[in-house]
This record gives structure tokens, sequence and C-alpha cells, in this order.
């Protein structure tokens, strides 16, 4: 089973239409041309992929635990949430 | 052109069952939102809303009315009866024929949609009640209306998510205005706080899970409500002739679309639709003393609402009022701009001015005078009521004083 970095990583590609290769860890969402609509979308496929909750409010993006400053941030704070919300 | 006057309104939502219960709230500022109270809500990640509370269907409708009313209807006929019993009107003859219904409603019978989702999906049954479509459907409150009072003119619903209702009044007000009708019952409902109703909302990530504090810092989303708001719309000589009390004017009326972008505002597209309305109305932005703003409390309306009420208005956006009642009633979707209306008469009419309330801390991009926490007595003659849906479309309704 790829890693969740590489998982993550294919769905952001998936929303913002880029090759996997183009999306680069240091890339903020911004960059990568995805909006706050397809933020909250990437943010469901995320959920859905691994079987977790996000704590996410589009009124306030850059508070709460949720970091989204940029490709790694994310990939970081699912993999926190992987291990928290770990069933059993 | 003929001139339109308002002779009769009624309600229920969270603040109140009637009108006089819902202007006493919203003088005192008084909060509808709390904990849901529905089927599943453990399942919920936004558990709060705006919902009508010690309401028993039972008392008010017999059995086979329930069987054919869902509750978006039930609220717009309980609501319809305080309007038509303010009027004093009884439609016969020529005036019934010249009478009609215009109702805003975003998802019409959505808890008979959910039951009965339920039933066959979750609960595997192959057979649902006889009544189910004509139950749901979004005319199905316009229609009741019509045969409980005997109006046979235009009668039609409007769905255009939370600008329904004022859509809705718009084309009452123009009904009348172009000399089709002479008196048009209008106004919306919604009932969508039902498991599934809130959990899609939920999926936006746009709800907040404590409260509804528009133009304050310190917001973080919008909060669901449910009721319905009915007013009679009559042309003003006819009204005038009868003798009968007029509540305030419909002046003007205005809507826009964006063409931009499926959820998100712009202020370009709203202001468009305010100074629509002004000029529709004949007022100059002086006039204009109190709006009822669309205030969801979401990052986004407040801020595009207050730039464009701040362009349409320049220097004079600093010496009006303007208020998001939604703070107290919540946010009625389809229905909203309905509910709001009575804050707008209640400016006009009584010169009380309803608070936002859940204020708690200015934000720079919302700094126009929103009423915080506490009701104001003024005089205001002319008001402006807006709602912005999302699918970028904006009506506005401007009313005035008697």
């Amino acid at each position: 089973m790829s890693s969740i970095k590489d998982r993550v990583i294919a769905i952001i590609a998936e929303q913002a239409v880029l090759e996997v290769s183009d999306v680069k860890l240091e890339a903020t969402l911004v960059d990568l041309g995805i909006d706050s609509l397809g933020l909250v979308e990437s943010i469901f496929a995320i959920e859905e992929a691994f079987d977790i909750q996000i704590p996410f409010n589009a009124n306030e993006p850059d508070q709460g635990d949720f970091d989204i400053s940029s490709v790694a941030a994310i990939v970081a704070a699912v993999t926190a949430l992987v291990n928290e919300q770990k069933p059993g | 052109m003929k001139r339109v006057v308002i002779t009769g309104q009624g309600t229920i939502n969270a603040l109140g069952h009637d009108v006089p219960t819902t202007l006493e709230a919203m003088r005192e500022g008084r909060c509808g939102i709390g904990d849901l109270d529905i089927r599943d809500v453990d399942r919920l990640s936004v558990k709060i809303g705006a919902q009508v509370r010690g309401y028993d269907p039972g008392a008010l409708f017999n059995r086979q009315q329930i069987a054919l009313y869902d509750r978006f209807t039930q609220f717009t006929l309980i609501a319809s009866r305080e309007a038509l019993a303010q009027s004093g009107l009884t439609f016969a003859g020529q005036l019934a024929a010249r009478s009609g219904v215009v109702l805003g409603t975003a998802g019409g019978g959505v808890n008979t949609w959910d039951e009965n989702y339920r039933s066959v999906y979750e609960e595997g049954k192959n057979r649902v009640h006889p009544f189910v479509v004509p139950k749901l459907m979004n005319n199905a409150a316009a229609s009741h209306v019509s045969m409980e009072w005997n109006l046979k003119g235009p009668s039609f619903s409007v769905a255009t998510a939370c600008a329904s209702s004022n859509h809705a009044m718009g084309q009452a007000f123009n009904l009348i205005r172009s000399g089709m009708c002479d008196v048009m019952v209008t106004g919306g409902s919604e009932a969508m706080l039902t498991f599934g109703g809130v959990k899609a909302w939920e999926g936006l990530r746009v709800m907040s899970k404590d409260a509804c504090r528009p133009f304050s810092a310190t917001r973080n989303g919008m909060v669901q409500g449910e009721g319905a708001a009915v007013f009679v719309f009559e042309e003003r000589d006819h009204a005038m002739k009868r003798g009968a009390e007029i509540l305030a004017e419909v002046v003007g009326f205005a809507m826009t679309s964006d063409a931009a972008d499926i959820v998100m505002p712009s202020a370009q597209g709203a202001e468009r639709a305010i100074t629509g309305a002004l000029r529709d109305a004949s007022l100059n932005p002086e006039d204009v003393g109190y709006i009822n703003a669309h205030g969801t409390g979401t990052a986004a309306n407040d801020k595009v609402e207050c730039a464009a009420v701040a362009h349409a208005f320049g220097r004079h956006a600093n010496d009006l009022m303007i208020s998001s009642t939604k703070s107290m009633h919540g946010h009625l979707i389809g229905g909203t701009g309905a509910v709001e209306l009575l804050a707008c008469i209640m400016a006009l009419k009584d010169g009380v001015i309803a608070p936002t309330i859940g204020y708690e801390e200015p934000d720079p991009e919302c700094a126009l005078d929103v009423v915080p926490n506490e009701a104001r007595e003024a005089k205001v003659t002319a008001v402006l009521s807006n709602a912005f849906a999302f699918g970028g479309l904006n009506a506005v309704l401007a009313l005035r004083a008697v």
C-alpha cells in the first residue's frame, strides 16, 4: 500500500488537474490553483480515503488544528489524524 | 404603474409562532438558536439550529390535512392564516380571479423526502404513502394557500436557494404593479432541519457549531433555521377604498446575477441589485435608514455584503443601520427573506431596529453600523432587504413607510 504522503498527493493532484510529479511538497494550494471549493472537496476526498474526520471550517481556514499552509503541512496533519483516529 | 402596499403579515419561526411574539423577540434581541431536537442528531457534527419549538401540528390541522401537508406547508398555512386575518380580505368573483400566491422555498417538502428515503432505502420498504409527491412538491404550499382562500389568479413557487423569498415577493410586487393582479399572498417557507437537510449543509463546511455572529470578527459560519412568513400585498387604491390598515408600501425591487461562481458571492452583483432597487423605487441613497442584511455569518458573505453596501451608498453607508436578524432566527434558506421583511416593517412602522446579536468584536472588513446586540429606536422612512443566493442570484426589495 502506498504511503500516506503519496495518497494525499494523488488526491491533491487530481483536484488540481496536475500530474502527481508536479505537486511539490513545498507548494501551497494557491500555487496549485486550488480555490476554496476545491479545498473543501479535497478535504472530503481525504476523509473518505483514510476514513478520518478532519476538523475544518471554511470560515476560518487558518484556525483549528488542520494546517493547510502547504502540501507538506497537509501530509503531516493527515498522518497525525490517521494515527490519532486509528480504530481500536 | 400601480402602487403596492402590505396589508397583512404572519409568521411562525424559532422566535415565535406569530408576528407579535416574533417582533417582541427581535426587540429584546432574543436568540432562537439551540440544540437540535431531530432524529439521528448524534450522527451530525453540526448539532444546533433555530428550530420551531413547542409546535403541535395536531392542534392546528386534522389527520387528513397532516397526511397532505409537509412541515413547510404547515408553516406556510399558519403564517397565511395570520396574514389573511389581519388583512380582512375574503376572495370571491372578480377579486378571486385577480388574486394569487407566490411563495419562495428552496427545498420544499424536505421532511417528506427524508422520511420516505429512510423508509425505502434504510428500512427496505417497497411501498410509500400515496401522497408523497403532492406533499413534497415545491409548489404544494402555494397551492394549499390558493385552495384555502380561493385565490384563482397566478400562483407559483420560486426556488432560488437563499433568495427564494425575495424573488417571490418581487414577483408578487410586479404582478400588482403591472396591473395584472389586485392582491398577492407572498413570502416563503422552509423546513430543512432534518438529518439529511443538515447533513447536506454540513458537507460544505460553512456551518457554525456554536452560534451565528454576523459581521463580528469572531464569526465562524451560518446556522440553519426553519419557519415561514407570509404577507398580503395589495394594490394601494384597492386597500385605501376598503379602509385597510396599511403596514408599509413596497416601492422597489431588483434582481441581478453574478454569473461568476456557484458559491462565492460577488460584491459587484450584490451592489448592482442594491442600486437597482433604489433606482426602481426612485429613492436616493440618503433616503434609506435601515437595511436588513443577508448577513449569514460566514466569512465570505459578510465582508462582500459590507463592501457592496459601502460602494452602493458611498458616504451615506456610515449613516445608515444594517443588521442581520439571522443571528436570532437563523438562516431560513428559501424562507429567510420573508421572516426578515418582518424586521423591515417593524423598522418603518414601529421605529424599532432589530439588532445583530452575538456580536463580539469589530471586523475592519465589516465597518458599518450593524446595530450590535441591542435593538435601537430610530425613525426611518425607507428600508432595503437584501438576499444573495448560492448560484450568484441577488434580490433586493425596497419598502417605504406610509
